[in-house]
């Protein structure tokens, strides 16, 4: 069964491209709407395996893709989610990761250019993955960067830090760092040792334990 | 008793100060004289400067003691004479080597010309009498004790009259203080005229760094994005070109523009935030400062209490200000923390960024802290800065009514049926008993005592007749005077209303 996606982005022409490339990859677009209100009742009654969303929707052209997510995401935990915008901030990152469920994407619309990396976030997000924007994550690095214990990674751990926290696998991380599997693991565990988190094999739980060590860094 | 005894002892020093003008009357009245008829006209200037001195220290007295805080009441001074290209300085058609003569020329001329000049020289003439007075009831009750202690029949009598002196105190240094405000204080004319030139002032800095500012936004989109878009185009040409005969050099090609787009968009995000930044729009001013927070290498708390989002430009020139000084504790404060704090007093938005750096800031060097009060400028905002050497910086930016604007019912309100009646009362009756039955009265039992003819007074008993023409004259002034100036403090109130600053776009 192919996945059921939601698709809400208020420029037509976006809209046409994203759908078109959702379906060109073999996924069902079951409702491809343009408004925050239309958005939930969508999420709400399609109750889709992956919605893709624009945050800046009318009405009020404000946040309210976003603010439809959240909403939707009360009403059915874990609901998946990928939100595109045209720019990312730290702020609605931490909002979206709030509930700790993960299944959520957060990427700039850049990101739609590279059809492949782009349909790949999608479907990470539909099986319940994270896919945050490498933006998002060098932010959130250059502001944590004076935080004891970062300082303390090599470049090569802070490489597939990054990449772990954009919420790749080891099997992508490997591949694009040009490392065998085994040597991302090595890589992975120190850096787990350095701060302080226990290790996990399972992918989504790794990436959650990541991102929340470096909110709360922050603050 | 605490407060007749305050109140007394500072009827004594008002008193007595004001009895000291008359050697200031004696000193600068003279001096004014002679630069109007001999021709002494560098007497005006020293003269003038003591008066303001003097004043200076009523104003200040009037805060202090008598419960009316009195602002200065002069017009702007003169701007500082600027050099011509040809070095020379010019005052009407002379032309001078030095600015000194044009800038004693200004100075006499915004002296001569402010009625503040002229008001103070009334007040400090009629302050030996009138500031005098306040010490007539010290007298009175010092006289009083005298008779009593060489044991005068109606001690008791005198012992009254000493403590009803001295329980009169706290009336008459109000009436002193409204006699001060009477003249020192500002008029309508005078607070518009400074609010005039301080908008001026902003006005021009709000122009000169709008017009900076678009030409930086149209030498960065020359530079950036419009520049790639012609890659872009270029690169799309050439791909058209090589599609069919070399397809692999062709796809290089369009990875090529593909990742010029991309740095394009990176570019045009980067102008947008520096223009109005998306998260202010998106989520208003907190929210804004929150993300603002999350981005800074430095650890920020953020505090926000804030019921209604600020207009737009306002909620833009706080933020803008607010990453300024962010900024700056990054750059120069040497800071590990920072505290932000953004909160509402009444129409007033409040907001205190606090480091831990080690300060030293100095508004009047850093150009950093000038761009801020420039942008506050123009929404009357203020930026006050503590920084003392060790830190920490405690910045603090008023922005005055920049909330919700709501009309003032005070200010706008007709005028009550009450006051109309004794408008109407006053013009309609005053005539009656101030010439029949005063000044007439008067004159008939001057010249013509016999005739009483229809003048009442005159029936009087003889004893009561002058005193009842005083009073009919006194009522009848008193009623013209309440008819004349009920209206005029009543739009006085309008006026100050519209001298002080607010929002006006938000009186569409």
């Amino acid at each position: 069964m192919s996945t059921r996606v939601v698709i809400a982005e208020d420029l037509h022409l976006l809209r046409e491209g994203l759908v078109h490339l959702l379906r060109a990859h073999g996924f069902e677009v079951v409702a491809a709407v343009e408004s925050g209100p239309e958005l939930l009742k969508a999420l709400t009654e399609e109750r889709p395996d992956v919605a893709v969303v624009d945050v800046r929707l009318p009405p009020t052209f404000t946040d309210e893709g976003l603010q439809a997510s959240l909403a939707a995401r009360r009403a059915i935990p874990g609901l998946p989610v990928l939100v595109l915008s045209q720019h990312v901030e730290q702020l609605y990152a931490r909002e979206l990761l709030a509930d700790g469920s993960g299944a959520i994407g957060y990427l700039l619309k850049d990101r739609v250019f590279n059809s492949e990396q782009f349909v790949d976030a999608v479907r990470r997000v539909a099986a319940g993955g994270t896919a945050m924007d490498p933006e998002v994550i060098a932010k959130l690095l250059a502001s944590t960067a004076r935080h004891e214990p970062l300082g303390a990674l090599t470049p090569r751990e802070r490489e597939v830090l990054e990449l772990m926290a954009e919420g790749r696998s080891n099997t992508a991380i490997s591949q694009r760092l040009f490392l065998s599997e085994s040597a991302v693991g090595k890589h992975t565990a120190s850096i787990f040792g350095k701060l302080g988190l226990s290790p996990s094999d399972d992918d989504n739980r790794r990436v959650l334990a990541v991102l929340a060590y470096l909110n709360a860094a922050r603050s | 008793m605490r407060r007749y005894a305050a109140a007394t002892g500072r009827s004594l020093a008002l008193g007595l100060l004001a009895l000291t003008d008359l050697f200031l009357v004696i000193v600068t009245l003279p001096m004014i004289l002679l630069s109007f008829t001999m021709g002494l006209v560098f007497c005006f200037p020293p003269a003038v400067g003591m008066l303001r001195r003097r004043t200076a220290l009523a104003r200040r007295l009037s805060g202090r003691w008598l419960g009316r805080e009195i602002g200065p009441s002069y017009l702007p001074p003169p701007p500082p004479v600027r050099r011509q290209p040809d070095g020379w300085y010019r005052h009407e058609r002379q032309l001078y080597k030095t600015p000194r003569v044009p800038e004693w020329n200004n100075r006499w001329k915004w002296m001569f010309s402010d009625p503040a000049t002229w008001r103070e020289l009334g007040w400090v003439i009629l302050n030996p009498v009138l500031g005098g007075a306040l010490l007539l009831p010290l007298i009175a009750a010092a006289y009083a004790v005298a008779m009593a202690w060489q044991g005068h029949p109606v001690a008791l009598l005198l012992g009254a009259v000493a403590l009803a002196a001295i329980a009169e105190t706290p009336w008459l240094l109000r009436f002193y203080g409204w006699w001060n405000e009477l003249l020192l204080g500002p008029t309508a004319k005078s607070l518009l005229a400074s609010r005039i030139h301080t908008l001026d002032q902003a006005r021009l800095e709000t122009v000169d760094s709008q017009a900076s500012e678009l030409r930086r936004i149209e030498r960065d989109l020359h530079d950036g994005a419009q520049a790639r878009l012609v890659a872009i185009g270029m690169t799309l040409g050439a791909v058209e070109a090589l599609v069919h005969t070399d397809p692999e050099a062709a796809k290089a090609l369009l990875a090529k523009a593909r990742e010029a787009s991309s740095t394009a968009l990176t570019e045009l995000r980067d102008l947008v935030r520096g223009i109005h930044p998306p998260v202010l729009s998106e989520r208003g001013l907190g929210d804004a400062v929150r993300a603002l927070a999350l981005d800074s290498p430095l650890k920020v708390k953020v505090t926000v209490d804030l019921k209604t989002r600020p207009e737009a430009p306002v909620e833009s020139a706080a933020y803008f200000s607010i990453s300024e000084l962010l900024t700056n504790a990054v750059r120069h404060g040497g800071a590990d923390r920072v505290w932000i704090d953004i909160s509402s007093r009444q129409k007033n938005l409040r907001i205190t960024v606090t480091d831990d750096g080690s300060g030293g800031a100095d508004p009047s060097r850093g150009s950093g802290l000038r761009g801020i009060e420039r942008r506050l400028a123009a929404f009357d905002g203020v930026l006050a800065v503590s920084s003392p050497p060790d830190g920490p910086t405690i910045a603090t930016i008023d922005l005055p009514h920049a909330l919700v604007w709501e009309e003032d019912s005070e200010t706008t309100a007709k005028m009550p049926r009450w006051k109309w009646a004794i408008v109407i009362l006053g013009y309609g009756l005053a005539w009656l008993p101030l010439f029949p039955q005063g000044i007439v009265a008067a004159i008939m039992k001057i010249f013509d005592p016999e005739n009483k003819s229809w003048f009442y007074v005159l029936y009087l008993p003889e004893p009561l007749q002058w005193p009842m023409i005083v009073f009919n004259i006194t009522l009848g002034l008193v009623m013209y005077g309440a008819a004349i100036l009920i209206p005029i403090q009543h739009s006085r109130r309008r006026w100050m209303a519209e001298a002080t600053p607010r929002r006006l776009w938000l009186d569409r």
